[in-house]
Parts: C-alpha cells; sequence; structure tokens
C-alpha cells in the first residue's frame, strides 16, 4: 500500500514534465496508477475480505508512538475500490473531456494523481496522524483543482470556500483525533476501534470529528461549498465531490461507528444533521436549474442518508451504508460524467436550454437512465439493494426507529424526483424550446461514463458479488435477531413497501414540482448557510480589521507597553500561581551593598530627569561604575574590570557622538498623563522581574558540578589560576570566539552607518551647458536643503494624522 | 538554598523600571541609555542570582570553600561585552537618524495608524465573497 500511495505521487512527478510531450494523453499515464491499484488490491481481496488485514507501517519516530501505519480491511477495501476504479475511469474520460489546446493538462493531470495517492492513503491510513495528514492532502488537491488557474473570480471565490470550511473541519478534526488519542492511550486507529476509551473528553472528540467528517461530506450547515465547488470541471466533481473526496467523512463515520455506534453524543447529532440534510438538499436539488448544481445537491442528500445508515454502528444499516456507498460512488460519477458529455458537446448544462437530447444521443441517454434507476432505488440494480437493506434497518422497533424510516422514506422520494428531474432536463423534449445542436461526442467519453452505470446493474444482479465485499465491513457489528445478508430479493415485506412507497411518491412529487416548490415556503435569509458562512467571513475580515487597527497604532511606546504588560500578566499569573515563595530571604549577603545599590539607584533615577544629554550619559556611566563596584563586592574582580574597562569605552563613544548632537533633548518627554502610565507599566515590570529573580534563584542549591570541575580543572588542564579566565579563553571559547563575531558585526555596522552619514548624498550633475558656468552650483547647500525637506514631508506627514 | 538578597532584589526592581521607562521615550538617545541601564541590570541579575558572593576564583592555591562561583562571572563578562557592541551599533543608528532627519525621536507609523481609516469590507475580484449585484439568489443559496 505504501508502495501503491509512493507509485501515485512519483507519477504525478513525472507527469508535469511529461504533459509538454504527450499533451492531453498524460491522463491515460495518470490512470495507470489507480487502475494498477486496484489490480493490485483485488489480488489481496481473498484474506483481506475474510478478516485478515493487511498491516504496513513505517516507524518515524516509535519511542513516542509516531509512525506511518496502513492498514487495508474489509472497509479500506471497498473504499479502495471505489477510490481506485472511479479514479482510473475519469482520468481516462478527462483525455477526451479537455478541448484541444487548453493550458494546465499536466497539472490538473498531477494533481489528480496527488489526489488519488492521498485518497487510498485516507482510506487505509491505521494511525490518526496518517489519516489527518492524508485528509488535508485531500482538501488542498480540491483546493488547487476547483481554483483551477485562478483567472475566474468564481472559481477563486468557491476554491477559498471549499479551503476555509473543509480546512475548519480538519482542524476539528485533529483535535478530536488527539483528545481521543489520549483517552485510549493508543494513535492506532484500529487499536482505538477495538477497545474504545469513554468520558466527557471522549464525547467532546466525537463530537470534534462528527465535525470533520460533516464538513468534509458537505453535510448542512457546511455544505454551501459543494454546490459552488461545481465551477470545477465535471471530471474533477465527479471523482471528488461526489465518488471520493466527500466519501472521506462518511469513511470516517463509518470507521468509528462500531466503537461509538451507540454513544449519544455521536449517533444523535449524526442522525439529526444526516437526515435534515437528506431531506434539505434533495429539496434544493429539486429547485436548481443548473445539471451540476442539481446533482451537487443530490450527492449532499445522499451523503445525508449515508451519514444517517453508517454513523449508528448497527449491521444492517451498516450494510446498507456499505452498498450505498457503492451504488452511490456508481451512479453519481456517471451522472457528473454524463453532465460533462452534455456541458462539452452542447455548450450548455442548464435545465431551461437542454432539449430533445433523449432522441440525438441515446447511448448516453440510457446510461443516465441505468444510473438514475439505481439512485431512484429500483430492482434489479445497486441502489434497490442498498435501499432494502437500508429499510430493513430501521424497521420499526422504538421510536426513534419509526421516525428515521419516515425520514428516509422521504429523502427517498425526494431522491426519485429529483432523479427524474435530472433525466427529464437534460435529455427531455420541453414545449417551446428548440432541440440543442449537439456534436456526437467520442466513445472515450461514452464509455467511462457509461461503466460505472452498468457497474452499478452488475453488482445489484450479481448480490454474491456485492455480498461478498459488502458484508465483510459490518463484521462484528450488533446484529440484532437474524443476521441480515444482502441480496435482492428478501420476499414481501416492509422494505419492498417502502421502496414501492418511494418510488411512486417520487413520481408524485416531481409531476407536482410547482406545488412543492410553493409549500416548501422561503427560508428567512438569516437561516441560509450560504449567508452564514459569507457572516463568518467577512465578521472575521471586520474582526482582522478592527483588532489590527488597534493593536498596530504604529507607536513604539505603545507597544512596548503591550509586551511589557503582557510579560507582567501572563508571566506574572504562572509564578503567583504555581511557585511558592522562599521562606528563607536576607537584607544584604554583604553590608557593602547597601550603598552601593542606594548609589546605583540614584544614579540611575537622575538619567530620567537629565534635561541635558551628557548629564544623562554620565550619569548612565556612574550607574555603569557603581554595578563594577557591586561585581567587586561579589567577588568577581574579572567581571569589574571588563565592567569599568566597558564603561569607559562607552564614554569616549558617546562623546564622539554627541559632539555632533544638540546639548539638550529635544523632547521633554511624554506629556504627564502617558508619563504616569508608563511608569506604572515600567515599575511593574520592574518589580516583576525582581520577584522572578528572586523566585529563580532559588532554584540553585549549590555550585553547578560544571563550576566545580572548571575551578577542579584549571589549572591542570588550561593552565590558569583565574578560573574565570580559563573559562573564557579555553573550557568555553567558542562562546567567546562568538563574542568576538558580535563585536566585529556591530563595528562592521556602526562604521557603515556613521561613515555613511558623513558622506555627502549624492546629488544631480549639474547643467554646466545650460547655465554655462555663471552660477557656480550650490553644492554646499543642497544637502542640507534635501534633508530639510525630508524632514518637513516627515513632519507634514505626522500633522496630516494626528487631529 | 541560596536566594538574591532583598538589597538586590530592590536594585533589580529600580534598574529595570528606569530601564523600561527609558525605553518607552521618544528620544531615541534615551532609549540607547535605556537599553544601557537594562543591560547593567541584566548582567547584575546574572551574577546575583549565581550563587552568593565570596572569594575571587582564584586557584592558585587550590580550590577553597567559599569561592564564588566562576561560571556566572564568566557568562555575565561575555553579556557585558556583548552589551557595549549593540550599544556601540544602537548610537551609530541614532546618529545616522539625526543625520538624516535632522532629529533622533522615534516617530509613529503613520501607516499603521492609517489601518483604521481602511474601508471594512473588502470588495475587490480577490474578496471571499461575491458581491450581492453580481450574483443571483438562487445561486447564493
Amino acid at each position: 500500500m505504501l508502495l501503491a500511495i509512493a507509485v501515485h505521487l512519483v507519477l504525478a512527478a513525472v507527469l508535469l514534465p511529461l504533459a509538454r510531450r504527450l499533451g492531453r494523453w498524460v491522463f491515460v499515464i495518470a490512470a495507470l496508477s489507480p487502475a494498477v491499484t486496484l489490480g493490485w488490491v483485488l489480488t489481496r481481496a481473498g484474506p483481506v475480505l475474510s478478516g485478515e488485514a493487511w498491516s504496513e507501517s513505517i516507524g518515524w519516530a516509535p519511542r513516542i508512538g509516531l509512525e506511518g501505519a496502513l492498514r487495508l480491511d474489509a472497509l479500506g477495501l471497498l473504499m479502495t475500490v471505489l477510490v481506485t476504479g472511479i479514479g482510473a475511469l475519469v482520468l481516462v474520460y478527462y483525455a477526451y473531456y479537455v478541448k484541444p489546446g487548453e493550458g494546465g493538462v499536466g497539472s490538473t493531470a498531477a494533481l489528480l494523481s496527488v489526489f488519488s495517492g492521498a485518497m487510498l492513503g485516507l482510506v487505509v491510513a491505521d494511525d490518526v496522524f496518517t489519516l489527518y495528514i492524508f485528509w488535508e492532502l485531500t482538501t488542498l488537491c480540491s483546493f488547487l483543482l476547483v481554483g483551477g488557474n485562478g483567472s475566474r473570480a468564481e472559481a477563486r471565490r468557491a476554491s477559498v470556500q471549499a479551503l476555509l470550511v473543509t480546512v475548519l473541519g480538519g482542524l476539528a478534526l485533529l483535535l478530536g483525533f488527539v483528545l481521543l488519542a489520549d483517552a485510549a492511550g493508543t494513535y492506532r486507529v484500529s487499536e482505538i476501534v477495538a477497545n474504545p476509551p469513554s468520558g466527557p473528553s471522549v464525547n467532546v472528540a466525537l463530537i470534534l470529528l462528527l465535525v470533520g467528517a460533516f464538513t468534509k461530506s458537505a453535510q448542512v450547515p457546511f455544505h454551501p461549498w459543494l454546490p459552488g465547488a461545481m465551477v470545477a470541471p465535471a471530471p474533477v466533481s465527479a471523482y471528488l465531490h461526489a465518488a471520493a473526496m466527500v466519501k472521506a467523512g462518511i469513511y470516517l463515520l463509518a470507521r468509528f461507528a462500531p466503537a461509538f455506534g451507540d454513544v449519544p453524543a455521536w449517533w444523535v447529532p449524526a442522525v439529526l444533521i444526516g437526515g435534515w440534510s437528506m431531506i434539505f438538499a434533495g429539496y434544493r436539488a429539486l429547485l436548481a436549474t443548473d445539471l451540476k448544481e442539481l446533482l451537487a445537491y443530490g450527492t449532499v442528500s445522499q451523503l445525508g442518508m449515508l451519514t444517517v445508515l453508517v454513523a449508528v454502528g448497527e449491521r444492517t444499516a451498516a450494510l446498507a451504508g456499505g452498498a450505498m456507498l457503492l451504488a452511490h460512488g456508481l451512479f453519481k460519477s456517471a451522472l457528473f460524467l454524463a453532465a460533462g458529455v452534455l456541458d462539452r458537446q452542447t455548450g450548455s448544462r442548464d435545465i431551461r436550454e437542454l432539449s430533445g437530447l433523449g432522441r440525438r444521443m441515446p447511448v448516453l441517454a440510457s446510461g443516465c437512465v441505468l444510473a438514475v434507476a439505481s439512485m431512484a432505488g429500483l430492482p434489479p440494480l445497486l441502489g434497490f439493494v442498498g435501499k432494502e437493506a437500508a429499510f430493513e434497518a430501521f424497521a420499526p422497533g422504538s421510536v426513534v426507529d419509526v421516525l428515521i424510516l419516515a425520514g428516509l422514506v422521504i429523502g427517498s422520494m425526494i431522491t426519485v424526483a429529483y432523479g427524474i428531474r435530472f433525466l427529464w432536463g437534460a435529455f427531455g423534449t420541453k414545449r417551446g424550446q428548440p432541440a440543442t445542436e449537439v456534436r456526437a461526442p467520442p466513445a472515450g467519453l461514452l464509455l467511462p461514463a457509461m461503466i460505472p452505470a452498468l457497474a452499478g446493474a452488475v453488482f445489484g444482479a450479481a448480490t454474491p458479488l456485492t455480498a461478498a465485499l459488502v458484508e465483510p465491513t459490518a463484521r462484528g457489528l450488533p446484529a440484532g435477531g437474524e443476521p441480515y445478508h444482502v441480496a435482492l430479493w428478501h420476499g414481501f415485506g416492509l422494505p419492498v413497501v417502502a421502496s414501492v412507497l418511494a418510488i411512486t411518491g417520487g413520481f408524485a412529487v416531481f409531476r407536482a414540482q410547482p406545488l412543492v416548490r410553493r409549500l416548501g415556503g422561503r427560508l428567512p435569509g438569516a437561516l441560509h448557510a450560504q449567508h452564514g458562512y459569507q457572516r463568518v467571513v467577512t465578521g472575521l475580515d471586520d474582526l482582522a480589521h478592527r483588532v489590527t487597527g488597534r493593536v498596530q497604532v504604529g507607536s513604539l511606546p505603545g507597544y512596548l507597553s503591550v509586551i511589557l504588560l503582557s510579560v507582567v500578566l501572563v508571566s506574572g499569573a504562572g509564578l503567583a500561581s504555581g511557585v511558592p515563595l522562599p521562606d528563607d530571604w536576607r537584607w544584604w549577603d554583604n553590608p557593602l551593598q547597601v550603598p552601593l545599590a542606594l548609589f546605583v539607584l540614584v544614579a540611575a533615577g537622575s538619567v530620567i530627569s537629565a534635561r541635558r544629554r551628557f548629564t544623562a550619559v554620565l550619569l548612565t556611566g556612574v550607574v555603569g561604575y557603581g554595578i563594577g563596584a557591586l561585581f567587586v563586592v561579589d567577588g568577581a574582580p574579572d567581571l569589574a574590570l571588563a565592567q569599568f574597562l566597558v564603561e569607559s569605552l562607552v564614554l569616549v563613544v558617546f562623546v564622539f557622538v554627541l559632539r555632533r548632537f544638540p546639548a539638550h533633548f529635544t523632547h521633554g518627554g511624554p506629556v504627564r498623563a502617558l508619563r504616569w502610565r508608563n511608569a506604572a507599566i515600567a515599575s511593574g515590570a520592574g518589580a516583576f522581574v525582581a520577584v522572578a529573580s528572586v523566585l529563580y534563584s532559588a532554584a540553585r542549591r549549590h555550585a553547578p558540578v560544571a563550576s566545580r570541575e572548571y575551578a577542579a580543572r584549571a589549572e591542570p588542564e588550561a593552565g590558569a589560576t583565574n578560573v574565570v579566565e580559563a573559562i573564557l579563553v579555553d573550557f568555553r571559547a567558542l562562546d567567546t570566539v562568538g563574542e568576538i563575531a558580535v563585536l566585529a558585526i556591530a563595528a562592521t555596522g556602526a562604521a557603515s552607518l556613521i561613515l555613511a552619514a558623513q558622506r555627502e548624498p549624492r546629488q544631480p550633475e549639474p547643467e554646466v551647458e545650460t547655465t554655462s558656468g555663471a552660477e557656480p552650483p550650490a553644492e554646499a547647500s543642497a544637502p542640507s536643503a534635501s534633508e530639510n525637506e525630508v524632514a518637513e514631508e516627515e513632519a507634514a506627514e505626522q500633522e496630516g494624522v494626528s487631529p | 538554598m541560596y536566594t538574591v538578597n532583598v538589597t538586590m532584589a530592590v536594585l533589580l526592581a529600580g534598574l529595570y523600571t528606569i530601564g523600561f521607562y527609558l525605553l518607552m521615550q521618544r528620544s531615541l538617545m534615551r532609549v540607547v541609555l535605556g537599553i544601557m541601564v537594562l543591560g547593567h541590570a541584566a548582567n547584575l541579575f546574572l551574577q546575583t542570582a549565581g550563587g552568593p558572593p565570596g572569594d575571587p576564583a582564584m586557584v592558585a592555591a587550590g580550590v577553597r570553600e567559599g569561592m564564588a562561583d566562576p561560571l556566572p562571572q564568566a557568562m555575565a563578562l561575555t553579556a557585558v561585552v556583548i552589551t557595549f557592541a549593540l550599544t556601540t551599533f544602537l548610537l551609530a543608528m541614532a546618529y545616522r537618524s539625526w543625520v538624516l532627519l535632522g532629529h533622533d525621536e522615534v516617530q509613529d507609523d503613520i501607516y499603521d495608524r492609517r489601518i483604521r481609516e481602511l474601508p471594512r469590507r473588502d470588495s475587490g475580484p480577490d474578496s471571499f465573497v461575491a458581491p450581492r449585484e453580481s450574483a443571483p439568489q438562487e445561486s447564493l443559496r
């Protein structure tokens, strides 16, 4: 499996250069990897279906439980068959779908190949983080494929919406995974499912998992991204937004349902949201006039049904879910590909414009009829098999079952109605509408669209094959009473009645469409999911704008105040809550410290009130000398020596610079109110540092081993009697080299700044010809003039802003 | 157990307060002085937190009890020199600012101030939300 995923990704890299030579046939090359994977997986199918999962893993950081683990079991196999099979068909179809001379062929093929590999990884991942990574990879591929080359605003918006919504869900999923894995004590999906944890944090994790699944599978209220994503080319829609990617959410539900199907935090939201999505999106499909939009809402509706079926974690329902998963992947991809054929050959996919195509494209029309029949649940197609199981699963046992069954029947009725609407819209002859002009589609377009539709019939008729593929996915799930078996005919009973009701009801709904539309009423604007999305996005935008406007004020003192306050408040809160004050304290360690400290404090305090620059600099020097004296008291003569030396040097440098500056500070300091605010913040921060110094130093129990060893080894190893010196030039010489490097860099920088400042700014060449030498160019005054200009500009800008 | 004594803690509080206060001034020269004071305070912090005062770390007569810890001293020494380098560099920048602008004050960034006056809702072609008039009601939902 690892190899298969790698092949997809490597092939994707090769496709880009290949596309230059092969043009659109690069898609056929891209189809090789899913096709080969499908074949390879089918050779492995026997043991996997009989219960022996095929595992692989690569240790990344095994000590902390991080590994890339893959595991192919029956559910993974079902998904793999769907993903690789449809993938290969769609890629072949794409080769014929591309219009001659269309650009971006290589990148589209590469992205689809990457997507196929990522999807394969998603359905076989056995490690929550591996799963998450593949999950997000598919999101990214969807974003890039929907956005196309980014030249259309509509596509950009749709892709951004798809990205934002699904990434939001992805983040929720990651958080849920972390919580779940933490509660279970393992990152392995199979182990979590085998020994499901419980507790409040697990309930939160389950809700987060559901959010991830709902965003990916476009459930209400996250669904609008899916109809929006229909700006993507038809094959992309067929593959990502019908057969594969949107199934990831369903897959996730099916994966975890055996463990959590009976937890209310899991099944109640899943059934409610799924049921609501099924009915609401089906209704929306009845309103759609664009064929792809109709199919997209139909997908949301079908995914809602699948959510209900797979989330409850019950055997019959899971069987229904598995069969419907396969059925939906087949018939929906067939319909999307057919819609693509219509769009490409007629230039329109608007129900109101297409007319009379049934007669002109009989093959395509019959394929679509087959697919829609499967969707509607007509025997002997796969959709019928799935729906029978679904109705059986919720055959009345409790009030909840009755309600779910009623929902499923209503959903199926609407499904039948919009299925007919699709057929009528695409192929029907409308009164007063001239027959649409159409070019005959090539076989390369028709065949890939026909194969999934036919496959639905094959799987429906050959139920042993379907049963072999689907039944192992529900292994180990609780079966109430007699275990259900997937079959075409179970005899007359409630499911058949429900099917008949759904189909006849669907016809009635289709006939009564205008009435249904009126009865459905109109949702108030505030409740529209798309409005909600827009409001959230613009609201975030506004919030960011407001926060930036408030926080990024452009004033350095303002920024410093914020930084200092957060240091004091955040770290201070941490210190105050967790660290005990040391009980042992002294006024001083050496009485000399007191007068020296007073001296330094007075000198430092006077720096603030100094009006003359030179006074302030001298006072700062006094502070430095005072600190040097404190170092002497501490028993650090080397340090004191360095301090005295540096202080003297700094004074010399300052004197050089101060020659150029006016004697007094130009600015008296901030206004009074601001001064007090600054003083309060500064003293808060100062007090915080002092407390922190007391607390931190309490961590020191005795001289560290390093110090003792340095002292012991200074003479024998470094030949020095001064330990500090030995440390600086010998034991930690690398530090000293770094220090010298810093000095060198600072010196270079300072020198270049000062030298550049002394050089006169470049002036344009004096125009000797025109002035004829009468006026000497005023070189001496020019630089200062330009400086004044700059200063004036600054001042003007300042005035313009501050009222 | 050793902790920084009260006198040194008060001194650290005072030095850091003065350093922070100077840092929040508009005059670049005062800012540089503030950084110098903060540098002094930080070096003192490093040295003081590293153990009680003691005899100089000289081992000509063997390692004695009551010797000051040499490691913080060595580190503080490195820090002192680096503070010097930093001060020099900042001073050069203040000087350059003076030569170029004619003053040595930290100005507010007016472009930052203008953010607040920018239009709230973006409506360009790269807006996340379709402009109302061009998107029909039907496809919005």
